[in-house]
């Protein structure tokens, strides 16, 4: 790949650091002493429901936010001091494409590249390059504003990689692609920390992380709450495989959830007013036989039953004690905190 | 890590380049903003022509020297709106992520409205001329004049870049540029004599930037001595411009917070 050879730093020296880093937006303390680090040539993914402050952390660590107090470094320099450093080795991928309409597509990876600073003629080689990569060299001399939202985020993604920067800060960079595109992006990113690159990600799935990262932080009201490799938190908060199930008679969900319980299943879920319980798949597959069985012995009739990959939801609860909704609903009240970013 | 003075300028280019682009790939922008002061210029010349007492002069020579400052002044609202728009999308957050010179941004801003100046300019001066309007002295005063226009659009444009990026709101911006273009077109030289309004207002219409402009590409076209006004614009231009570029430099430093 060229871009290794490009490199500006070893595997070893591109990290991610953040000390004590808090933000303030009004009434709402949007990042509170948040610390953390990012191994060089890591996927780090920070994952959490809207308004935890997963935005605004990308925003201070990419220059475009100042923090009120603590101090971060990115690739050894610091994001407040040495703004401009920083600057030349991050690419970044906003929430929401940043492309210009008015050019094409090669005309917009050409300027991003000429500002900074390859030159117009490796801009224009690199283009190409990415165009290719991304699956956009048909599209090339076509304005953006004809583009589809899927082909936006990704000629978005190919404008972070045209300097090829070691640190890449990516927010949310799936969120509203279609499943096709989400694996090609998966791929990309992969590529991306086999290079020794740096990879910075947020986001709202736990499969995303999980597949990605080599270290996962858990994210909420400005804080993190847990923190290590994707089996570690698998281990420690309920992202094991669970067993999902729908009760036709949303009324006799708790007595549902008390016949689990007495049958031996532990962290038994409940939601009465969708009829909904889950709880972890002890057992492999073999556990939904014996549910079967407990519930036609109680005499409750099921409308679903099915084995599910554990989401944000399930990791949260397991955490917190409550879901991302209500974590939703909590921020939205107080305002919400990723959408006060100016 | 402080940034070569060529890669500065490179930034500038690329991004005077960007803006540029917009008004050729959106032509409509420039032709709706080319038409409007075309019909404007009409409207003025055969509405007022006959009403106002311009000492001999033909009206059309008389106010389309001060139409030209006119169409700069009225330019620089439309840099506030484009600038707030600008900073309302995700674009301004890669701009600010990349190791490009701080200025850049809002500099090829102002480098691109100058050629729409330039553009609207030469044409207002062509319809001009069909028209009656006249320069009596030759090509020299033409240039002399079309440049500092141009200037005067660049100072002002840089007032309306400050407004735009402080109030970060397009309706917002196109309302607060109307607050203080208004009465610098109006309360000036430009339409009538200052002789007819009332004392007060003479007082403000003297201090105004928009008279000594008018006055001196009136004087340029008349082929008359521009005497002290083209001193008083100068130093106009060069105080708003020393004033607004790096209060506009400041706020977009200040987006961080």
């Amino acid at each position: 790949m060229p871009e290794s050879k490009e490199r500006k730093f070893e595997c070893t020296g591109a990290s991610i650091s953040a000390e004590g880093v808090s933000k303030r937006f009004g009434k709402v303390q949007a990042l509170d002493k948040l610390s953390f680090k990012v191994d060089p040539g890591t996927v780090f993914a920070l994952l959490g429901p809207n308004g935890s402050g997963k935005t605004t952390i990308v925003r201070i660590l990419t220059t475009l936010l100042r923090p009120d107090s603590g101090t971060a470094h990115v690739g050894d320099y610091d994001v407040v001091r040495e703004a401009q450093s920083v600057r030349s080795i991050i690419g970044l991928a906003g929430q929401y494409p940043a492309v210009d309409e008015n050019l094409t597509g090669q005309e917009n990876l050409g300027m991003i590249g000429q500002l900074y600073h390859l030159g117009r003629q490796k801009a224009r080689t690199r283009s190409d390059e990415l165009l290719e990569i991304f699956d956009l060299a048909d599209a090339g001399n076509r304005r953006v504003k004809t583009y589809s939202g899927g082909m936006r985020r990704r000629l978005d993604l190919a404008a972070t990689l045209v300097a090829s920067p070691p640190i890449l800060f990516l927010d949310e960079p799936t969120t509203g692609l279609d499943p096709r595109s989400r694996l090609g992006l998966w791929e990309v990113i992969s590529q991306q920390s086999e290079n020794c690159n740096t990879v910075f990600l947020t986001t709202q799935y736990l499969e995303e992380a999980d597949r990605l990262a080599n270290k996962i932080a858990i994210m909420d009201n400005g804080r993190i709450l847990r923190e290590g490799s994707p089996q570690e938190l698998k281990d420690c908060c309920g992202g094991d495989t669970h067993v999902k199930i729908k009760v036709t008679d949303r009324t006799r969900t708790l007595e549902a959830v008390e016949a689990l319980r007495e049958f031996g299943k532990e962290s038994v879920y409940g939601v009465p007013e969708t009829g909904e319980i889950s709880f972890p798949a002890i057992g492999g597959s073999s556990v939904l036989a014996d549910v079967v069985r407990r519930m036609d012995a109680v005499g409750i009739e099921l409308a679903e039953l099915g084995l599910k990959q554990p989401t944000l939801d399930d990791v949260f609860l397991a955490i917190t004690g409550h879901t991302t909704e209500t974590t939703n609903q909590i921020n939205n009240k107080e305002g919400n905190a990723d959408s006060t970013k100016k | 890590m402080s940034l070569k003075i060529s890669d500065t300028i490179s930034d500038i280019i690329v991004m005077t380049r960007r803006d540029i682009l917009k008004y050729i790939r959106l032509p409509q922008l420039l032709v709706f903003n080319a038409m409007l002061n075309v019909v404007l210029l009409l409207l003025f010349n055969y509405v007022f022509g006959g009403a106002i007492n311009t000492g001999g002069i033909k009206y059309v020579q008389y106010f389309l020297p001060g139409f030209l400052a006119q169409t700069v002044v009225f330019g620089s609202t439309q840099t506030s709106v484009g600038i707030a728009e600008d900073l309302s999308k995700g674009l301004i957050d890669r701009f600010r992520s990349l190791p490009m010179a701080r200025s850049a941004f809002l500099t090829g801003r102002v480098l691109a409205d100058a050629v729409r100046y330039a553009i609207l300019i030469v044409l207002m001066i062509i319809v001009g001329s069909a028209i009656g309007f006249r320069f009596e002295n030759g090509v020299g005063p033409v240039i002399a004049g079309i440049a500092l226009i141009i200037l005067f659009g660049i100072a002002l444009t840089w007032v309306g870049v400050f407004i735009g990026i402080s109030v970060k709101d397009t309706e917002t911006a196109q309302v607060a540029g109307f607050v203080w273009v208004f009465p610098l077109v109006f309360a000036s030289s430009l339409y009538v004599p200052i002789a007819t309004m009332p004392s007060w207002l003479q007082v403000f219409a003297n201090i105004n930037p928009v008279t000594p402009m008018v006055d001196t590409i009136r004087a340029l076209s008349l082929g008359m001595s521009v005497s002290s006004s083209l001193w008083k614009i100068l130093a106009w231009e060069a105080a708003i411009i020393l004033v607004f570029l790096p209060l506009a430099l400041r706020r977009y430093r200040l987006l961080t917070q």
